[in-house]
């Protein structure tokens, strides 16, 4: 690159042993995969814990020896107690939400993908993006010791040295609030019962670690897509992907410190004794509490929704990105309507920082703060509703090759208007205050982000993975993999909206106490049954990960002839990503199927061929008649 | 495979329609004077989305059917979009979801932005890990004076009533929501403890039960009967057994109830809970 | 955002920095945005409890007022030598400049050794920061120990932040002649930023606190 960039970023040449290369290393691609495999790992986690969940909700009182070893006190004789199905809830949310759906899609492909498509040799500040990377890390270890710190009494022992608030409470496990740990249960500490001891704090000091860890990520991400693109890399010649971790970045940034600021308060309740979020005149397991006055629980939920909402847009932005593109690719056709496609993607990162109130409908938030929500909320559809609308006009008169990632992309399509649309049901406060903390409400996020930003992971993944690792994986295994999980995971989450239809509520650990529950028995074992087909089935893709990444066959450059700068470059890039010369951008990022060239697809970086001109696909990119936003 | 992806995105799609026509799992018969207007919104709102949803599938599902590559001689259509189709489909969009959003405001707005109609009966409502409490201030129409310093579950004083108080001499506290049939119901929601969730499935109510707050809400039940009430917000390790009963009464029996002492309270409710059925399900 | 697609020509050189502004401060600017908004997170929460609560307005004019607005005066003037050191780097005066960034952090430091003081006192007087002293409790029947919380939670906060400005600032002092004038200019946006914030707790915690009554 020119001289301007060099005095800027301080070029780090190859590190040399295993260390500074693997482990430590600054290379964005580096630690592009290891965001990857920790999503990967966390998301086995998540995957077993959602599994016991199952069991226990079907098959109460199942005897599971790995618990007993485990959790000797959390699952006494290795039978699940109801405080442990709740900690394991509030695990899995956290973990899935945090560690899965926020590290791979932006810290992973993001770091792996942004720089080099816009042709960039690394992140603008590389040692930050180490950093943060390793920060996550730390936030991971942190999480996982907080369902051991009460549920197994050795662990426990250790925290306890960390002073009172730290010892093990009344509990048998930790930590018991759900994802969105709402305040005073989750503030007054082990008064509030079991699971509101050790595990807590660990719970809330992971969270706070992963705010740092995100916002260093965020500012590299904003800082390197604005200042180092390579010539002719317009933001409008941008493939949508980067514009999805753009927008995603700055949605991190302004939403994750409000988070951090929330969980300080929330830990100084916790621990100094202080009364953000704790009321006076309360009366807990007995006993009067006595020092804590004029707090408000409102306020946390207020705080945590305000990043809450734009979290959940965190997670699926970039699928959507990933969608694009490889729909896009494998249509071997131009996106349709590129610049409605970005317009809608900022829409919704941005409407998405004031709808958080419609979690919050039946809160004891003034009514009509709640109406006002309402309507923002569903005007968040249109966008949402444009983004499907343009993916079906990409497909329209395509010549589609029905790749897995093509297959999964387009099962992101589908999840996501399956998920995305109940939303609408729920955005309505008539609707919400039936259906809130329902299992509606469980299908809902399940479908749009358990599903299909997993989705966009996995397309994302058996796209990306030929440049990645020089190797291409197994498409029958792939396919297959693609199969059960697509029908399993409708399997597992449609009914769901069945039991939210009957009235079923979320965080319930056993349904046989309630008599109009009843009918809804057969629906929960067949999810249970339908979960742990999906879920054995994610061996087949963690086999064919790793089995690929040794024995698959060679990839080559440009394996899906597609046409964006990382299919310019040796599969895996070198260090540098384009070896010392820059890349030059002549046009937008998806000329396919373009009259007069000589191969159905054009590469940005190629300048006038076969009587195509250079720069063409900008005026194209406008939409049909050069209308702009 | 495109052809088979394309049946495969159809049969999704009927299926998970198909559950929702066949109503074979619905709403609890509704008992509330709203509970119609909530059901009727709900299916306008469900008949919407479930054809864009449908609509969605189905189009997706063709596409793939159709556009799958078959020769490699032909190249897809080059085109880069189109703004007339661009500009009709979000307008469209827009007037359908904005005038989801206006329309499911209605309920609402009558439930929540009005106050309790005159003549209503007033009961105060106060959760803690993991009961539920009601308050009925008797026949002087007034609650007595409580005050969280003088709760003692020990005692059984749930809500710390004070016995000083002229007016809480008839006060009663049972573990029943109690309400008249087709006479306007207000009830002051108030926690203990940490945030607990009232909810009646066949009421089409629920509200949260905020610690430091009394929340006011109303409605009119139309119809006898003991009906389940679930605590739905996580409050803990019982969250799952928070349980107890509504039970409807006519207006005779109502006014008989409510005008016994405590203990006498208690007991005839207990006859009651016996005499009345939990619906069909 | 989308606007900016405007801002630059189609066929710019790449390379170049499009907005004229370089990495680093950039990535400073975008920090004080997030920065800033985990302080408007607990000056929110602030002003929530206060609103929703009887509110003690303890701080007599002396010491307390005196005392907060020298320290103000002190972060200010800190400010202004900070001002100087970027001009005087900018026109190459690298000497010049390290006196003056050293000026600043002294500023800070004195900044938080007021500040300490006035912490102790207020500790001895028995704020915690879950607890008012007896006095103040009892000349506001009812007020909320949130009072303490909130004080020592957000000034605690800020100071944690002049702490780090010291210490940013002294390394630069220190590697002044190594580093680039942007660098400078970078150290002195936090700073201002650190300053900037204080102008926000200033008002609202002190002088909201003013105790009128005789
Ligand atoms: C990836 C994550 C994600 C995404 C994208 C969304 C998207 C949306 N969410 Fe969701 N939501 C969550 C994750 C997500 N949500 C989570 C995790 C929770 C629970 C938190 C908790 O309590 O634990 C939640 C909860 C939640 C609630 C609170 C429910 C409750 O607790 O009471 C509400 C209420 O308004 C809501 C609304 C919406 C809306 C309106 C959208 C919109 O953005 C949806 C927009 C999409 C569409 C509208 C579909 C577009 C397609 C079409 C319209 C097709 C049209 C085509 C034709 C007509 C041919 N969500
Ligand atoms: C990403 C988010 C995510 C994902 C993937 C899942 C996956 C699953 N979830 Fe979870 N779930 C949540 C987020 C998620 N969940 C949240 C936020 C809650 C709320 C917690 C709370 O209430 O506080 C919740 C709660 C929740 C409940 C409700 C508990 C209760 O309220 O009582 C249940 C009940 O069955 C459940 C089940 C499942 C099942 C069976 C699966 C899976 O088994 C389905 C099958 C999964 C897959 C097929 C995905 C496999 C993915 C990979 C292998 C990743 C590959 C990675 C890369 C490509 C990098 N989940
Ligand atoms: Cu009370 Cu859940
Ligand atoms: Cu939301």
């Amino acid at each position: 690159m020119t001289e301007a960039i060099h005095e800027e970023v301080h070029r780090h040449p190859a590190p040399t042993g295993f260390i500074r290369k693997y482990i430590f290393s600054i290379d964005h691609k580096v630690i592009g995969i290891q965001y990857i495999l920790l999503a990967l790992t966390a998301v086995v986690v998540g995957l077993v814990m959602s599994i016991l969940m199952r069991v226990n909700l079907s098959w109460p009182g199942t005897h599971i020896k790995i618990m007993e070893t485990l959790f000797p006190t959390g699952a006494p004789g290795g039978v699940m107690s109801p405080e442990f199905y709740l900690s394991l809830v509030t695990m899995h949310g956290t973990i899935m939400v945090f560690f899965v759906l926020t590290t791979a899609p932006q810290g992973g492909f993001g770091n792996y993908f942004l720089p080099i498509q816009i042709g960039a040799d690394d992140m603008a500040f590389p040692v930050l993006n180490m950093l943060s990377f390793w920060v996550t890390f730390v936030g991971f270890i942190v999480l996982l010791t907080a369902i051991f710190a009460e549920g197994n009494l050795t662990v426990g022992s250790w925290f306890s040295k960390l002073g009172e608030s730290f010892a093990a409470g009344s509990g048998t496990v930790g930590p018991i609030g759900g994802w969105t740990g709402y305040a005073p249960l989750s503030a007054l500490g082990k008064i509030a019962g079991p699971g509101q001891g050790a595990g807590v704090n660990l719970w809330i000091i992971s969270i706070a670690i992963f705010c740092i860890g995100s916002l260093l990520g965020a500012l590299n991400f904003i800082t390197t897509l604005l200042n180092m693109r390579t010539r002719g890399m317009t933001l409008m010649r941008m493939p949508l992907t980067c514009w999805a971790w753009f927008t995603t970045a700055i949605l991190a940034l302004l939403s994750f410190p409000v988070l951090l600021g929330g969980g300080i308060l929330l830990l100084l309740d916790r621990v100094a004794g202080t009364s953000f979020f704790i009321p006076g005149g309360l009366y807990v397991s007995g006993a009067l509490v006595p020092l804590h006055n004029g707090g408000s629980p409102l306020l946390w939920q207020h705080l945590f929704w305000f990043f809450g909402h734009p979290e959940v847009y965190i997670a699926i932005l970039p699928g959507m990105g990933a969608t694009s593109h490889i729909l896009s690719t494998f249509a071997r056709k131009p996106i349709f309507g590129y610049r409605a496609m970005v317009f809608a993607i900022f829409a919704i990162g941005m409407l998405g920082f004031f709808v958080w109130g419609h979690h919050m409908f039946i809160s004891g938030m003034s009514p009509y703060s709640a109406v006002a929500f309402s309507i923002l909320t569903l005007s968040i559809g249109v966008p949402s509703a444009i983004k499907t609308f343009n993916w079906l006009g990409t497909l329209w008169g395509a010549k589609i090759r029905f790749t897995t990632p093509m297959l999964f992309a387009i099962g992101f399509v589908s999840l996501f208007v399956a998920g995305g649309i109940t939303g609408l049901v729920l955005g309505q406060t008539s609707l919400d205050f039936f259906f809130h903390d329902t299992y509606f409400v469980t299908a809902h996020f399940h479908l749009v982000m358990g599903v299909a930003s997993i989705f966009g992971m996995f397309a994302a993944t058996y796209f990306w993975f030929p440049k990645m690792f020089g190797r291409m994986m197994s498409e029958s295994l792939g396919k297959f993999h693609f199969w059960v999980t697509f029908i399993g995971v409708y399997a597992i989450f449609v009914p769901f909206h069945a039991m939210g239809m009957v009235g079923m509520p979320r965080r319930y650990a056993q349904f046989g106490e309630y008599e109009f529950l009843r009918n809804t028995h057969g629906l929960v074992l067949f999810v249970t049954v339908a979960a742990i087909i999906t879920a054995v089935v994610q061996l087949v893709f963690y086999f064919n990960f790793f089995w690929s990444m040794f024995k698959g066959k060679p990839a080559g450059d440009n394996p899906w002839e597609a046409t964006t700068l990382e299919w310019n470059i040796p599969s895996p890039p070198p260090h540098d990503n384009f070896a010392g010369i820059v890349p030059e951008v002549y046009r937008g990022p998806y000329e396919f199927a373009v009259p007069g060239a000589p191969r159905d697809y054009v590469m940005q970086t190629e300048p006038e061929v076969g009587g195509v001109a250079a720069s063409l696909g900008d005026t194209g990119a406008n939409g049909g008649n050069g209308h702009k936003h | 495979m495109g052809r088979v992806l394309g049946i495969a995105i159809w049969l999704i799609t009927l299926g998970s329609v198909g559950m929702f026509v066949s109503k074979h799992w619905w709403f609890p018969e509704s008992i509330s004077e709203h509970g119609g207007a909530v059901d009727r919104q709900f299916t306008i709102t469900i008949l919407v989305v479930g054809i864009s949803f449908a609509a969605a599938q189905i189009g997706l599902g063709w596409v793939v059917w159709k556009y799958r590559d078959t020769s490699a001689a032909t190249r897809a259509t080059y085109s880069h979009g189109n703004n007339r189709l661009e500009v009709i489909w979000t307008v469209v969009t827009a007037i359908v979801f904005i005038s989801l959003a206006v329309m499911g405001q209605r309920v609402w707005a009558s439930l929540h932005l009005h106050a309790a109609p005159p003549g209503s009966y007033t009961v105060e409502v106060v959760a803690q890990q993991f009961s539920w409490n009601f308050h009925y201030h008797g026949k002087d129409n007034v609650f007595g004076r409580t005050d969280p310093k003088l709760i003692d579950d020990s005692a059984l004083n749930y809500v710390g009533i004070d016995d000083t108080d002229p007016n809480a001499k008839d006060d009663s506290v049972v573990s029943t929501l109690v309400v008249p049939v087709n006479r306007p119901v207000e009830l002051i929601l108030k926690s203990k403890d940490v945030t607990h969730s009232f909810f009646v499935p066949q009421l089409r109510f629920k509200q949260d039960l905020v610690p430091g707050m009394a929340i006011p809400v109303h409605f009119t039940v139309t119809k006898t009967g003991k009906y389940e009430l679930a605590c739905a917000e996580l409050c803990g390790m019982n969250h799952y057994k928070m349980k107890s009963y509504m039970l409807v009464l006519p207006e005779n029996e109502f006014n008989e109830l409510i005008n016994l002492s405590q203990d006498k309270f208690q007991a005839r409710k207990d006859e009651l809970l016996n005499k009345y059925q939990l619906p069909q399900y | 955002m989308a606007t900016e697609a405007q801002v630059i020509p189609s066929d710019w050189g790449g390379g170049r920095l499009p907005y004229r502004v370089g990495h680093r401060k950039l990535g400073m600017w975008l920090f004080i945005m997030s920065d800033s908004l985990t302080f408007s997170a607990l000056l929110i929460a602030y002003a929530y409890a206060r609103a929703s609560n009887v509110w003690p307005t303890p701080f007599k004019f002396y010491p307390s007022i005196i005392f907060s607005s020298v320290m103000t005066l002190v972060l200010l003037s800190s400010s202004l030598t900070m001002v100087m050191a970027v001009s005087a780097s900018a026109r190459a005066q690298k000497s010049t400049a390290r006196k003056w960034i050293l000026a600043t952090a002294l500023l800070g430091v004195t900044f938080i050794v007021l500040h300490m003081i006035e912490w102790r006192h207020l500790i001895t007087e028995g704020l915690t920061p879950f607890k008012l002293p007896a006095e103040w409790a009892e000349k506001w029947p009812g007020a909320s120990p949130l009072f303490g919380a909130t004080f020592f939670g957000i000034t605690g906060m800020h100071m944690f932040h002049v702490a780090t400005g010291c210490i940013y600032l002294l390394i630069v002092s220190g590697r002044v002649n190594k580093l680039k004038h942007e660098d400078v200019e970078i150290s002195g946006l936090y700073w201002h930023f650190v300053d900037l914030v204080w102008m926000f707790v200033f008002p609202m915690i002190y002088l909201l606190s003013i105790d009128m009554t005789k």
